[in-house]
């Protein structure tokens, strides 16, 4: 499995990324990729990290969606490579258009930074096979726009194509219905504002995270498994 | 050569929390009677071209694909000479 960790200049999660992907996926080459890149071929996952890209100037995301690498993701989620962004990289994706709706700023205010009980309310995708179906895990957030947002027409779609993936316990940030993680139609590319790669060890707080990582390689191995034969 | 000036604001019907920050600090300095404050972003923009309709083009989809996000801001825009 070769999983790629996206770089804009401002990201900062692009270590901790590499770090819990290499812990977690035993048989995994992971690397970091600069955002200058332009093809993305080869890889499985493509990891879109937290952080500020281009100093979230204009709007969190705004910039970095500009950037060559991003018609590469769209290219490789195109192709079925699984896509994961995470707090900044769930804003780059939104607004690259590759998940509906927007991350606006939280109605407290305050840059939220604490661990934070996520229900897993999708457990039948690529990404959290491994957890139970509304099973509550401990996830850290970071952030100061996680607040999401889209319009009734398409919180209806994304009820009924079963995309709203993770909400909430305690809304930290006003997000709509709780939401904290949400997927795309097809399955392949999700977004969430907590932070999996900074929960995969007992020494972090928590390691609730390593499931997302092993549910991956679990659909990874299946297709793998498939395509050999 | 025009100058625009683009004006992103949130929409409506979605929430400001700056907005009502700063509209609860105008109470508090004794403004009670400020109904609404929303908060919005202004740019100016220096195009070096003559043809007018081109300018204005260009500047629609510049709003529509950065400078704006189209789900949660309204923009509008003026050009001038």
């Amino acid at each position: 499995m070769k999983v790629a960790v996206l770089v804009f200049p401002g990201s900062n999660c692009d270590w901790d990324c590499v770090h819990a992907a290499e812990e977690t996926l035993a048989e995994a080459t992971v690397e970091r990729v600069w955002h200058t890149t332009e093809d993305l071929t080869g890889y499985d996952l493509i990891m879109v990290p937290g952080g500020f890209s281009y100093g979230d100037y204009l709007r969190s995301g705004a910039i970095a969606r500009f950037a060559p690498v991003m018609n590469a993701v769209a290219k490789a989620a195109d192709k079925g490579a699984y896509v994961l962004g995470i707090c900044n990289g769930f804003q780059i994706l939104t607004e690259a258009g590759l998940l509906p709706g927007a991350l606006r700023r939280n109605t407290g205010l305050k840059f939220r930074c604490h661990h934070s009980k996520l229900r897993v309310v999708q457990s039948n995708t690529a990404f959290t096979s491994e957890y139970g179906q509304d099973e509550v895990i401990d996830i850290p957030i970071a952030h100061g726009e996680g607040n999401y947002y889209c319009d009734e027409q398409t919180l209806e779609q994304l009820k009924r194509n079963n995309q709203i993936v993770f909400t909430y316990e305690e809304n930290p940030n006003g997000s709509l219905e709780h939401i904290a993680g949400i997927i795309n139609e097809q399955g392949n590319v999700l977004g969430m504002m907590p932070h999996p790669e900074r929960a995969v060890s007992d020494l972090l707080g928590s390691k609730d995270g390593v499931r997302m990582f092993q549910s991956i390689m679990k659909v990874w191995r299946e297709r793998h498994a498939t395509n050999v034969n | 050569m025009f100058k625009v000036k683009v004006y992103v604001t949130t929409k409506a019907n979605v929430l400001d929390p700056q907005g009502t920050a700063v509209q609860q600090a105008l109470h508090t300095m004794g403004y009670g009677d400020v109904e609404e404050v929303r908060i919005g972003k202004y740019l100016e923009l220096t195009i070096d071209t003559e043809d007018r309709a081109q300018a204005e083009a260009d500047v629609e989809k510049m709003c529509k694909q950065l400078l704006a996000n189209p789900v949660v801001e309204d923009y509008r825009y003026e050009l001038e000479d």
